[in-house]
């Protein structure tokens, strides 16, 4: 058996009481706080500063509190919420087209198949709005009609255009919002950024969290940094997949390495496999860059309707094309939320319908959207992703279609968290997509810089105080601990270990072997049969990297192999925690596709009387152990979800 | 496509380095420039050698940690274009490539290409930012600005920090860097209560950190990868003098 079940544990998630609209304030009303004149004496860690630990360490540090930053990267800018293109979803109803915090809440958790929290996502959807009157006035230049007002527009998986936009650089102008609250702070001396730093393990003393053991990336030095409270801003762990959207640092270790201290993990095998990317065009790839979904807005996704079609997309008649989305899904089109676009692109593609030159590819193409629109208007909308396109492919993209792939993306999955954002390590807090808590199993466009937002600016500063008010009397935190010794000990022998392999291969060389298996059993689609032949292949990888890995063997300065080595050998557990993730999932729900349960017409499956859960795993000593948070729909009725 | 490359190479900051020659043959033309260098490094690996630092990590053109100087251009030989962005086609069958790092006094190297741009930060802090606390903002409606405004505020904020304004002045400046934050805090209504103050502290720091004057050679422009107007630090110099 590849893991047991616990049922004597039950989480606690912590949901105030009362209606679903009044949670939040509920919560607000009798939460714990810290007076403002003993705020400075609580020293708080935030590893990570892309939009969740960015607005997470500017807030705290604004209401007063001692806060120190992480990040891997050469400054906090550069985290990869940068990357995000498409926009920020947001209740304001500006449009007047029906919507309503009730209705957002009711997309997002219908988006995610029913599997997350109720009062967690309709917190999301009610706090939205402010985020919006935030960003406009920490200076981000969203999008304006003519008149002044802001511009909005829709993403997949709704009805109402409720998608706050900067161009296709979104994130990247959220980022530095937060990042330049940050700067603020840190130039008031409320902050210590520390850059090119990386987190090798949590310290725990009798189950609490104490601080961390850091790596500066530069000179090889390793640091204890005692703190009341720690909080994982770390992002997902797609990268897992070796080609993916991410950028090449993103990684999965700090929460790994909570999670091995004791903080459970959940749902790690929900990854968001993202419709449109540019497909695999050689084996030496690093990335497989992100076409924004809003592309979908305006292009109209199809194949050749005969397998291997060789005449050229322009050539192909009206008639000999299959626009797959508009046929299978009439009321949401190309619009269909990411997962089911990516596994009907896959459908068609393994079919044999498939275009470019390797076939793993199918057409997004413009062509009436310019006939409607103009090329200046398409240009308005989406210039920099066409100029972006061409950058990369050397098409151009108003003269033909582009051609995009599904490509790993989000970690719905991540450390549980309870409705105050803490993992079950008291003082260990989860934010932004490090965390399980929003998506459920599927997340919704535009919702991603949503909830990184929501939780850094409005919730963990709002619930943190629930736990440093209960500390008691404040002293300084000490790292001279046992605790502390022994982490920095284990960090130190791990790093030798590594160096000291001395094979002969190199580390991309596992992280390659790595993503090809994940791609293949847990990817797309996923049976019993192909998780089971995962573990067992994850395993002989794993025992072959600790054999044959070479990396050059300084611990002291810059070693790019050696940070690498440290993020494949947790990708090495985390991969095959997600297989078995999977495995114990005897249903289909979002991104999850279980062959063996679907519909008679190819959709997910779900079965809400045994698998109406959130799974908790905790290590176990010899094979992780499921623990159940059961989910309760009490103000609404999950249903099959249809998008047709 | 094989290529001969002459590459920096520096053990830490206090070492003296010096260009190295390699040779690198089958790379596809659709390989990026970055790529390419992985498949170096991993020969370099296997052969025992030490494999060559440089900056990445996005690999789409936003996150702006990549830098390279390559054939005397910051970024390579594309307009508008950042290191990761930029593939083998872009170049001639058999051609010598030159990769050194962004050179500038306050940009020291660390090791081989890889440089520490932490004085961009530090300007930054010095008050590129509008002082709003996290739930102080009015609604966001309230505040109209009308759209040309928004994308010309745009295009300043657009900047990714790399640092390839600073790498292609002969004077070694960040105006164009420096420039861009205040030129988009600037234009937007809700950002020009501090500008006096924003421009005042911004300016004295990227002078305290040692960044060099500029003097309007519009190196910057050509080689930012953003495309941003020089017409920015116009803006800032003109604002400095009111």
């Amino acid at each position: 058996m590849y893991f047991t079940t616990d049922t004597a544990t039950a989480p606690n998630s912590k949901i105030p009481d009362g209606d679903l609209k009044e949670k939040w304030s509920n919560f607000k009303d009798k939460a714990r706080l810290i007076s403002p004149n003993n705020r400075k004496l609580y020293q708080i860690i935030v590893v990570g500063t892309g939009l969740s630990g960015a607005s997470a360490a500017a807030t705290l540090a604004e209401l007063g509190y001692q806060v120190s930053t992480f990040c891997f990267q050469d400054s906090p800018r550069r985290a990869h919420s940068v990357a995000a293109q498409g926009g920020v979803n947001a209740m304001k109803n500006y449009k007047g087209d029906g919507d309503s915090v009730f209705r957002m809440f009711y997309d997002t958790l219908k988006g995610g198949d029913f599997r997350a929290r109720e009062a967690n996502v309709y917190r999301l959807a009610e706090c939205s709005s402010h985020l919006i009157d935030q960003a406009v006035a920490q200076g981000v230049p969203f999008a304006r009609e003519y008149s002044g007002y802001l511009a909005n527009r829709s993403f997949g998986g709704v009805q109402v255009s409720r998608t706050f936009y900067a161009r296709g650089q979104t994130g990247q102008q959220l980022l530095l919002g937060a990042y330049q609250s940050m700067m603020r702070q840190v130039n008031l001396g409320n902050i210590k950024s520390y850059t090119r730093h990386e987190m090798l393990d949590l310290v725990t003393e009798n189950g609490v969290a104490k601080g961390i053991i850091v790596r500066n990336l530069d000179t090889g030095e390793i640091s204890r940094h005692p703190a009341h409270a720690v909080v994982l801003a770390t992002g997902g762990f797609g990268k897992i997949y070796y080609l993916s959207t991410l950028a090449m640092g993103c990684n999965g270790s700090a929460i790994w390495r909570a999670h091995k201290k004791g903080a459970w993990t959940s749902c790690p095998s929900w990854t968001q496999i993202h419709p449109t990317c540019l497909p695999q065009a050689g084996n030496y790839q690093s990335k497989l860059t992100l076409m924004s979904e809003s592309l979908r807005n305006d292009g109209r996704i199809w194949v050749p309707k005969v397998k291997n079609e060789d005449r050229k997309a322009a050539a192909i008649p009206e008639e000999d094309r299959d626009y797959y989305l508009e046929r299978k899904y009439p009321s949401f089109g190309n619009l269909a939320p990411r997962d089911i676009a990516s596994r009907a692109a896959k459908e068609r593609i393994d079919a044999g319908h498939g275009v470019g030159p390797l076939k793993n590819a199918v057409y997004l193409d413009f062509r009436d959207a310019i006939a409607t629109h103009g090329k200046e208007g398409i240009t308005k909308k989406y210039g920099n992703l066409f100029n972006m396109y061409e950058k990369i492919t050397g098409i151009n993209a108003y003269e033909q279609p582009m051609m995009i792939s599904p490509a790993a993306h989000f970690s719905m999955g991540g450390l549980w968290v309870d409705y105050e954002l803490s993992t079950n390590i008291p003082g260990l807090y989860a934010i932004g997509e490090a965390n399980f808590s929003d998506h459920g199993a599927n997340r919704l466009g535009a919702n991603s810089l949503l909830q990184a937002c929501i939780d850094g600016y409005y919730v963990l500063p709002q619930t943190l105080p629930q736990y440093l008010a209960l500390l008691g009397k404040v002293t300084a935190p000490e790292g001279g601990s046992e605790a502390f010794i022994n982490a920095e000990n284990q960090v130190r022998s791990q790093l030798e270990e590594l160096s000291g392999i001395n094979g002969s291969k190199t580390v991309d060389h596992f992280h390659r072997e790595l993503g090809k298996i994940l791609y293949d059993k847990c990817g797309l689609s996923r049976t019993a049969k192909g998780l089971t032949e995962a573990i067992e292949s994850i395993r002989v990888l794993r025992l072959s990297f600790y054999q044959d890995l070479k990396i050059p063997q300084v611990t002291q300065g810059i070693n790019e192999e050696l940070e690498k080595a440290g993020r494949v050998a947790d990708y090495l557990e985390i991969g095959e925690l997600m297989c078995i993730d999977a495995l114990s999932r005897e249903e289909s729900c979002g991104a999850h596709f279980r062959e063996e349960y679907q519909t008679p017409d190819g959709e997910a499956k779900r079965n809400d009387s045994d698998f109406s859960y959130i799974s908790c795993w905790k290590r176990g000593t010899d094979a992780p152990v499921l623990i159940k948070e059961p989910l309760q729909f009490e103000f609404t009725k999950p249903t099959e979800r249809s998008y047709k | 496509m094989d290529f001969k490359l002459k590459i920096w190479r520096q053990d830490n900051p206090q070492s003296k380095g010096k260009m190295v020659d390699y040779e690198i043959q089958k790379i596809s033309p659709d390989t990026s420039f970055l790529e390419m260098l992985d498949q170096l490094n991993e020969a370099l690996i296997l052969r025992g050698e030490s494999p060559i630092s440089f900056d990445y990590d996005c690999r789409e053109g936003i996150c702006g940690q990549c830098c390279l100087f390559i054939n005397g251009r910051a970024h390579g030989p594309l307009d508008q274009t950042s290191t990761c962005q930029l593939h083998m086609r872009s170049f001639k069958e058999g051609e010598t490539i030159y990769v050194e790092p962004f050179r500038a006094g306050p940009f020291p190297i660390k090791k081989d290409l890889k440089i520490d741009r932490k004085a961009l930060d530090e300007i930054i802090a010095s008050g590129g930012y509008i002082s709003v606390n996290t739930g102080q903002a009015p609604e966001a409606n309230q505040t109209l600005i009308d759209s040309d405004t928004v994308e010309r505020a745009f295009d300043a904020a657009s900047c990714i920090g790399c640092g390839a304004c600073v790498a292609s002045c002969k004077n070694g400046s960040a105006a164009l860097f420096t420039a861009a934050k205040i030129s988009h805090l600037f234009q937007l209504p809700q950002g020009k209560i501090e500008h006096r103050k924003r421009i005042e502290n911004m300016v004295a720091t990227m002078d305290e950190l040692g960044f060099g004057a500029c003097s309007n050679t519009g190196a910057c422009e050509v080689e930012c990868p953003q495309g941003i107007s020089i017409s920015h630090i116009a803006l800032m110099n003109r604002e400095f003098w009111k």
